[in-house]
């Protein structure tokens, strides 16, 4: 006898109700087959109106996320190993409005993404011209901002962080991490114009230090950290423009 | 055609460990205000002259100072060792390219607690 | 969106959280247990030698009231984070008040305190 592990799945269908519902169905249980297999079964299979996002399937570009057990992970990385013989409850990550099943809508954060003005920014007149050749970076500068440059946009973090979820002007924690790549990158000369977003009430202070953002991150950037070490230099900033309001600005 | 907006209730941090652990460690900054407030006692009490101080120090050995000593102890601890354990996250040294290990920043910080404990208690007791 | 002012009660908070880190637990095992269970010698904590310890020497005046005021405040950061992160936002700013009006007050006692000592 085959086996199979029941899969309870959010379902929102605009169009026919206005609550959703949650719609269990039976798949096979396969040793190598992960939440994204198991649902892509069943929309083949037995129910071809099911919706969600998936792409590279491999962990990569982010499309998947969704709440498996309330936590929130890539479906693509999920074995239902991990969890047979149990149910397995999927819903669209927490924090985001439902469009459709597990579609959730990503405006907001891809609002925020374009406010941190992830690129470098170059000082007026200071721009190197093509003819000068490479900004040249070590080794060594390109370590110290490399973890937060590997973000995939998959916002697991906004569904873990848990005062996003309270107020979703909360700027959120890829948004702060990609600022910082940029901040911390040795070519880049826009720190204090990403300040006006990063160091305001909706920037970093509403971070409250959970830690769940950088614990469900698969890429590992750390965000959290990220956070932290930028409430640092916004305070050192702070502190040097009360007490010694004439120094020069970058 | 609309969209869903799933409230999120005022228990959600007792929905998963990592935010129930959160929510612990944010509690334990009303044990270190009871101690504060237990400090200033005692500096009133010494204000108060030496009969009013000594009673407080005698009442140190009730059960329920004892009781309350340990129940706070407990939390303040959590406290600190969450807090040497994430200021690695923030100090972040770097020799080279290589980042210097998590472990050995917090190790330092454990490390100095010691001697700043050692310390203290020297200080006083007066031995 | 301006540039915050949390700076202030961030530092504030991050001072207090490492000198109660640092220094609570100690005090703790000393009053809440050498003391009662007379571990530490014969009454070191006696009126005569505390008293003048703390009545004439200002930089221990000053260790103390540092001891008290800097985890007040790391509290009043923290526990008003902790009301607004299970739903009380609406009313934050009451909460803020509370909570660094707290701080201060314990502070501006506490400094009261060793003023008259």
């Amino acid at each position: 006898m085959a086996e199979t592990i029941k899969l309870e799945i959010f379902r929102y269908r605009p169009e026919k109700e206005s609550e959703p519902t949650f719609q269990t169905f039976k798949v096979p249980f396969h040793e190598d087959w992960v939440v994204l297999d198991a649902i892509n079964h069943i929309k083949d299979e037995i129910d071809g109106t099911l919706s969600y996002r998936w792409s590279c399937r491999m962990g990569v570009c982010g499309s998947c996320g969704m709440m498996i057990n309330n936590v929130p992970k890539l479906s693509c990385a999920a074995f239902l190993k991990d969890y047979y013989p149990d149910k397995i409850r999927i819903e669209p990550l927490t924090g985001f409005p439902v469009e459709r099943d597990l579609i959730f809508e990503m405006d907001d954060f891809m609002t925020k993404l374009k406010e941190i003005q992830p690129y470098i920014i170059r000082n007026e007149g200071e721009e190197k011209q093509l003819d000068e050749g490479e900004y040249l970076q070590s080794p060594a500068e390109l370590a110290h901002f490399k973890q937060y440059s590997m973000c995939i946009n998959c916002v697991l973090c906004y569904a873990a962080c848990p005062v996003y979820a309270l107020d979703s002007s909360f700027i959120g924690p890829a948004a702060i991490a990609l600022g910082q790549r940029y901040n911390m990158d040795t070519r880049d000369q826009g720190r204090d114009s990403r300040q006006e977003l990063i160091a305001s009430n909706e920037g970093i202070w509403e971070c409250t230090f959970v830690g769940e953002c950088s614990a469900v991150c698969p890429k590992h950037v750390d965000p959290a950290a990220a956070i932290q070490r930028a409430k640092v230099s916004s305070t050192v900033d702070w502190f040097k423009d009360i007490l010694i309001p004439w120094g020069k600005k970058k | 055609m609309s969209t869903y907006h799933r409230l999120v209730p005022n228990t959600w941090w007792l929905q998963r460990r990592p935010y129930i652990l959160f929510m612990i460690r944010e509690l334990t900054s009303v044990f270190v205000a009871g101690y504060c407030i237990f400090l200033l006692v005692f500096v009133y009490k010494l204000t108060e002259g030496a009969d009013a101080y000594a009673n407080f120090i005698d009442a140190l050995k009730s059960p329920s100072s004892v009781a309350l000593h340990l129940i706070t102890l407990v939390f303040v601890l959590y406290h600190t060792i969450t807090w040497f354990n994430l200021t690695p996250k923030i100090l972040v040294l770097y020799r080279g390219e290589d980042r210097i290990p998590q472990g050995l920043v917090a190790g330092i910080f454990y490390a100095g607690w010691v001697v700043v404990s050692i310390i203290v208690a020297l200080l006083v007791l007066g031995v | 969106m301006a540039k915050s002012n949390e700076p202030i009660w961030w530092s504030l908070f991050s001072a207090g959280g490492m000198v109660a880190a640092m220094i609570f637990p100690i005090l703790i095992i000393i009053t809440g247990i050498l003391i009662p269970f007379g571990l530490a010698g014969e009454n070191p904590l006696n009126f005569e030698r505390i008293h003048t310890a703390v009545a004439h020497n200002n930089y221990v005046k000053l260790i103390f009231f540092i001891v008290i005021s800097l985890p007040l405040f790391h509290w009043a950061h923290r526990f008003r984070f902790t009301l607004v992160d299970v739903g009380l936002k609406s009313i934050s700013t009451l909460i803020s008040i509370l909570c660094y009006g707290g701080a201060i007050a314990g502070t501006i006692i506490s400094a009261i305190a060793f003023l008259n000592i």
